[in-house]
């Protein structure tokens, strides 16, 4: 039984430290700016950050896989600009969301094509569908559009009062992440496309011989990814009302980070979603702390989560080698 | 050949064909695997068995040539459809992936579902009963990581045989990594399933299983089907006789050159070898080199040689006993310290661990110095030319120029690139670890010219081989390796057929 448990906590650990490292980080914001006290300054967490739970959700699949997924950033700025686009040409946001969803489904769905078909590196593959998609959101307008159809006014600034607590608020927006979440676990535990996403990132040869479509799951996995940064773009022009193609320049590293930082490992094959969302509330913590400090630049928040990544793949590999020699 | 739609037959393999860029791995291949029959596949490396199997389990597509199952024509498009078709295989590196669960590694692909999702409970559950049938009992839910080799490659058969319709269930070296009792558990489970009517493909090198437990044994070598005997019929050194061959003899000639060297092969010890052992690849065993000597090692695949010749070039590190280099002791075993001691190893594997392909001749020959020299030294490029064309014409190698690329070049030109790469840093000794496998007749000849004339100007060479006429032509001494053990030492005036019988454990 003990030797059970051990095995447990190693298998584990990883988690583990992350949610430590985020409640020590919010304890200590906590303790230095009582206003984080407040669960209102929690929630801020998910209503700020929600597009990087998306954008994380998606990216913790493709690495699973052994891949990494270099266009989000490119894919949501596209899809902020079109969208801002057609809703100042009056096309209803009925069509205009499932529209760019299609689109960045496509997106993936094609580089995930290159990567598998023409066995070129993901890297390079989704670097091109980066400059692409950022690209393309430029050629659609050089500068911010407003957005100011009705509906995205609405899903903007209606907030939602929680229950048991007071005056805590989300947006509707803000649902999306958690609510996908919820369909990430079921996905990667509970269907065989998310057991062979595990299978593959271990050992992509031994995948195919015990019969998997390692071709067809890797492919869907950077069409999901494309999907999850559709969703996201749309989360994020609704939050800031525009669309325009500087929106979130260099967060596919930042999402890349947290989701190390959840515990998945960039060779594939370990890690989860769950991880994944600690590993951004402790960014999205950080960003907090900072802006309640008001006075040092948010390059900090790049400073610290660079070391906290860095310690954090320490303690990784220290759980790695304990697992060996057990 | 025409073969009887015989209603006992479950795969019916005729006239098989397969050919990778500038090899031809198979060739007019007959097998027939008939149901309730465990039919082992024989034959040495490089025999064809593995590109046999990756056709029977659609991982390749034969070039010419039919399969039928059970009578019916079939084309086998990948290892999925293999399944299907019930055909399931156990691989030799066991191919399962280790982060994910026992349960998963068994079920996975034919998983039970509850609501559209994967129900965990019956799942962990139809696992534990697969692997009670294999007499284990194990927590399913662990990640099969933490399990041992032995355990794992029972997984993999548990999940070959979990596929509810297999047939057919072919075994690629599984007894490689098991020890005695574990091999005799699995025995008794391929006994079991033999009773059920499954067929057997059962691929190994051990002798004594063969006789344990196979009922008709099919022999390829160089990718050229022997024939398919029923093994009570078969006494040992016939089998080995088969798998091993008799190449035509245009190379008769060589044996007066041998008998031309002999007399200078007494200048003193250059290896002393005692005790050296490594536990788990070699006995502890005693072996001298003579300086200008050529020692020959025979033994079939996996009885150690390869396991040899990487102790003394320091690819292991022996646990037991010493090895001197001119009297003195070799104290840190790493290739880079015997390289500077005079060792050099042509590896067998010449793609995997030999050549880099995608460089030039000149190139290939130049690393070989630059290993020597050290990275910074910059050697010219006039110079480099130099020394390519001097090995080039050394060693007969037939190209347009020396910056041809080595991989356009045929195994045996291949082989010699190796040779040249060592040559250059002027070894003391060399060992050839089957450095003629693999490529054809002449020049089989030509390297073994050669190794003579390398060891007239004083060169010891270990020549590592399971071409038994090879070795007896050109070793002044014979060590036999059998199942990790050294067995015999010979003189070079050894007959194969006595060789035959000590490797095959008969004399």
């Amino acid at each position: 039984m003990t030797q059970r448990l051990k095995l447990s906590v190693l298998r584990h650990g990883p988690l583990l430290t992350t949610i430590t490292i985020f409640l020590l980080a919010y304890i200590i914001g906590a303790q230095l700016y009582p206003a984080m006290q407040r669960p209102q300054a929690f929630f801020n967490l998910f209503i700020n950050n929600g597009f990087l739970l998306i954008l994380g959700i998606g990216m913790t699949f493709v690495i699973l896989t052994g891949g990494i997924d270099l266009s989000v950033g490119g894919v949501l700025a596209l899809t902020t600009a079109a969208s801002a686009a057609l809703l100042n040409l009056g096309v209803s946001p009925l069509v205009v969301m499932p529209l760019m969803l299609v689109m960045g489904t496509t997106i993936g769905l094609g580089l995930g094509c290159l990567i598998h078909f023409f066995k070129v590196q993901p890297f390079i593959v989704t670097l091109m569908g980066l400059f692409l998609a950022r690209g393309l959101a430029y050629i659609i307008s050089l500068t911010s559009v407003t957005i100011t159809d009705p509906l995205y006014k609405y899903l903007a600034l209606t907030p939602i009062y929680l229950p048991f607590f007071a005056k805590a608020y989300i947006y509707i927006p803000t649902l999306v992440g958690p609510a996908l979440l919820v369909v990430a676990v079921y996905l990667a535990y509970f269907t065989r496309f998310g057991r062979i996403v595990y299978a593959i990132g271990n050992n992509e040869q031994s995948a195919a011989l015990m019969g998997f479509p390692v071709g067809r799951t890797k492919i869907l996995v950077y069409a999901l990814s494309g999907f999850c940064s559709a969703l996201a773009g749309i989360v994020f022009s609704i939050s800031l009302l525009a669309g325009y193609g500087q929106f979130a320049t260099g967060v596919e590293l930042d999402v890349i980070a947290a989701v190390v930082m959840g515990g998945t490992l960039l060779t594939g094959g370990v890690g989860n979603v769950i991880g994944t969302l600690f590993g951004i509330l402790i960014e999205a913590t950080i960003i907090s702390i900072l802006q309640y400090n008001g006075t040092l630049s948010s390059w900090w928040t790049r400073i610290c989560v660079g070391v906290l990544t860095l310690i954090f793949i320490g303690i990784q590999s220290g759980f790695a080698l304990r697992k060996k020699k057990s | 050949m025409i073969v009887m739609a015989d209603p006992q037959n479950l795969i019916t393999v005729s006239g098989v064909s397969k050919a990778f860029p500038g090899v031809v791995a198979l060739e007019g291949v007959e097998f027939t695997l008939r149901k309730g029959e465990i039919h082992a596949l024989m034959g040495e490396n490089g025999a064809g068995k593995s590109t046999l199997i990756k056709i029977l389990t659609g991982v390749e597509q034969p070039d010419t040539g039919s399969i039928e199952l059970e009578n019916t024509a079939i084309s086998i498009r990948s290892p999925h459809h293999a399944q299907e078709l019930g055909i399931s295989t156990v691989y030799q590196e066991i191919n399962l992936c280790t982060n994910i669960s026992v349960a998963e590694n068994i079920m996975l692909g034919h998983e039970p579902r509850r609501f559209g999702g994967i129900c965990w409970k019956k799942l962990n559950e139809l696992a534990r009963q697969a692997l009670a049938r294999l007499g284990i009992e194990l927590d399913v839910t662990q990640p099969l990581g933490i399990y041992s080799i032995a355990i794992q490659q029972m997984v993999a058969i548990a999940r070959a045989l979990a596929i509810a319709s297999a047939k057919v269930l072919i075994l690629d070296e599984p007894t490689s990594s098991l020890d005695a009792t574990e091999t005799a558990r699995l025995f008794a489970v391929m006994r079991s399933l033999k009773q059920a009517g499954i067929g057997i493909v059962f691929v190994t090198h051990f002798l004594d299983q063969v006789y344990e437990i196979v009922d008709r044994v099919t022999i390829l070598r160089n990718g050229r089907f022997v024939g398919s005997f029923e093994i009570a019929a078969l006494s040992r050194v016939e089998l080995v006789a088969k798998m091993l061959g008799r190449v035509v003899d245009e190379l008769q000639a060589l044996a007066h050159d041998k008998d031309q060297v002999e007399s200078q092969s007494d200048k003193g010890r250059l290896i002393e070898a005692s005790g050296l052992g490594l536990r788990g690849a070699l006995e502890p065993l005693d072996l001298t080199v003579g300086v200008g000597e050529v020692l020959g090692i025979a033994g079939l695949l996996g009885s150690g040689r390869t396991e040899l010749a990487s102790l003394l070039f320091g690819i292991a590190t022996p646990d037991s006993g010493s090895l001197l280099i001119d009297g003195q002791p070799v104290t840190r075993f790493s290739p880079q310290a015997l390289i500077k001691r005079g060792v050099a190893l042509c590896p067998e594997d010449r793609k995997a661990e030999g050549i880099v392909g995608d460089l030039s001749i000149r190139e290939n020959i130049i690393l070989g110095l630059q290993g020597r020299y050290g990275w910074f030294k910059f050697i010219g490029r006039q110079k480099q030319t130099e020394i390519a064309e001097k090995y080039i014409k050394l060693l007969g190698i037939r190209t347009p120029s020396p910056d041809q690329l080595v991989k356009n070049l045929s195994g045996g030109n291949q082989q010699k690139v190796i040779l040249a790469r060592w040559l250059v840093t002027q070894p003391r000794l060399l060992i050839l670890d089957e450095p003629t496998r693999g490529i054809d007749v002449g020049a089989k000849a030509e390297i073994q010219k050669l190794v003579l004339e390398l060891v007239k100007d004083g060169m010891s060479i270990v020549f590592i081989s399971s071409e038994l006429e090879e070795v007896v032509r050109i070793s002044d001494r014979i060590v036999v390796l059998r199942d990790h053990v050294k067995v015999a030492e010979y003189d070079h005036a050894v007959s194969d057929r006595t060789l035959m019988q000590t490797m095959a454990g008969e004399a």
